[in-house]
């Protein structure tokens, strides 16, 4: 069982509504100022991408569900920061610090001059792979039949629920990869290979509106068998 | 996308004195990481000019047309666009690792993030809301051409969709077709052409399109 987060092929949303050309980055200033934070905090090196999407995974799903795309960013944060033990409980409810962080953390703060050199070279996933990739260009998968994680229950996964038990064609090796499933709880990165996995429409949906339409995801070695 | 709505319209009220609920919550999370000495508030400045005014899909958008007159550069770009993009500076959080996908008569290829939503932030700038979306997260996928439709796209029945669902940090930029009657146009005025939509593979790029291009 997945979570509240995966909702690709879900019926009932609605019609998706185009912005304006002129719509702003940042339609609120508190939209860029939660963007800035959570980035800020990230660069304390306490949690990794992994983490970070499966904190805001775990959030209820009624909040999930009800809260914005920034609102998921903050309760999200807010969550890793207890977890990490670098916010208490009770400053969250005061709204205020109880107390300095440790010297070795505060030695981390993300200075302002840092701020463009870390956003322009960003956090590389790609790792090598001592081990000859699996599948070629061409060869056909089939995907876990269980969209979840293989070790934790209700753990990090990125393999839809969509695409579970599906069977599909290699189209790209992306070389080797850090594991999220791994990663996300902090179990080593685990790098494996990744490949984009091509799926025929009218093997994924049970009304396809075009079934040699294709949906592509990047899977890694782990989640895929020979078909 | 009913959870996006307030988003959207709150900050248009123009006698709303007190700051909304969220707004509240961030300035309490940024004041306990400051007193704590954990957060620079000139940093988060700094993040957010960045993001409102150094990226933006003008990048993404000066590939694309120089892919269009460069023969060359077109061929690294589909090939090794890591590469290419690196040499260029436009590499960064949430692009490390690029692949761009070319539209043909034949293959339309669009984006999405089903699971979050991943997106290619050094060449196309913060993703807009409708890309955040639960309707197009969850539609997407299931059914492009209707979803396509709602940005008053329609494809041949002939033409076969791609659509990429970014589950890994592969990021994907869509190359769009070098719309007709561009012959004798400079660089510079087909970069003006090409839409931040057509680059996520939910809009088409057309010469009477210029007055929208306003994008870039």
């Amino acid at each position: 069982m997945t979570r509240i987060h995966d909702m690709g092929g879900r019926y009932g949303d609605g019609a998706v509504k185009p912005d304006a050309p002129e719509e702003p980055v940042f339609p609120q200033e508190w939209h860029g100022r939660a963007l800035a934070l959570t980035l800020a905090a990230g660069a304390l090196g306490r949690w990794n991408i992994d983490a970070s999407r499966h904190v805001r995974e775990c959030l209820p799903p009624a909040d999930y569900a009800r809260f914005g795309y920034y609102e998921k960013w903050l309760g999200g944060l807010a969550n890793i920061l207890v977890a990490q033990g670098i916010v208490s409980a009770d400053e969250i409810a005061a709204g205020r610090a109880l107390g300095p962080a440790d010297d070795s953390l505060r030695n981390r703060r993300l200075a302002a001059e840092k701020v463009v050199p870390v956003l322009r070279s960003g956090g590389p996933s790609s790792r090598p792979v001592d081990t000859a990739p699996r599948f070629a260009i061409g060869a056909r998968v089939t995907t876990h039949p269980i969209a979840g994680n293989q070790a934790i229950s209700g753990g990090h996964t990125r393999l839809p629920a969509y695409a579970a038990g599906k069977t599909g064609t290699v189209v790209l090796h992306h070389g080797g990869h850090v594991l999220p499933d791994s990663n996300a709880h902090f179990g080593g990165e685990a790098p494996e290979h990744l490949y984009s996995v091509s799926f025929a429409a009218g093997d994924l949906w049970q009304h396809a509106e075009s079934p040699a339409d294709e949906v592509c995801l990047d899977l890694w070695d782990s989640y895929l068998t020979p078909a | 996308m009913p959870h996006d709505h307030h988003d959207e319209t709150d900050a248009s009220h123009p006698h709303a004195l007190l700051p909304s609920e969220p707004a509240l919550r961030v300035k309490a999370l940024e004041t306990i990481l400051v007193d704590k000495g954990l957060v620079d508030p000139a940093a988060l400045d700094a993040i957010i000019d960045y993001y409102e005014h150094e990226i933006g899909p003008h990048i993404g958008a000066g590939l694309i047309a120089r892919a269009w007159v460069d023969p060359d550069f077109r061929k690294d770009l589909l090939r090794d666009a890591d590469t290419l993009i690196d040499s260029l500076g436009h590499g960064g959080r949430q692009g490390e690792h690029v692949v761009v996908v070319e539209n043909t008569p034949e293959t339309h290829n669009m984006v999405v993030c089903t699971l979050c939503s991943c997106y290619p932030w050094p060449l196309l700038g913060i993703p807009p809301a409708w890309y955040k979306s639960d309707a197009y997260r969850s539609r997407a996928v299931r059914e492009p051409r209707a979803v396509l439709a709602e940005f008053g796209v329609s494809l041949p029945a002939d033409t076969r969709i791609r659509v990429w669902d970014s589950t890994a940090e592969i990021r994907y930029l869509v190359l769009p077709m070098r719309p007709d009657g561009t012959d004798g146009m400079s660089e510079t005025e087909l970069a003006a052409l090409v839409t931040r939509d057509s680059m996520i593979g939910t809009g088409l790029i057309t010469t009477g399109l210029i007055t929208m291009a306003g994008e870039s």
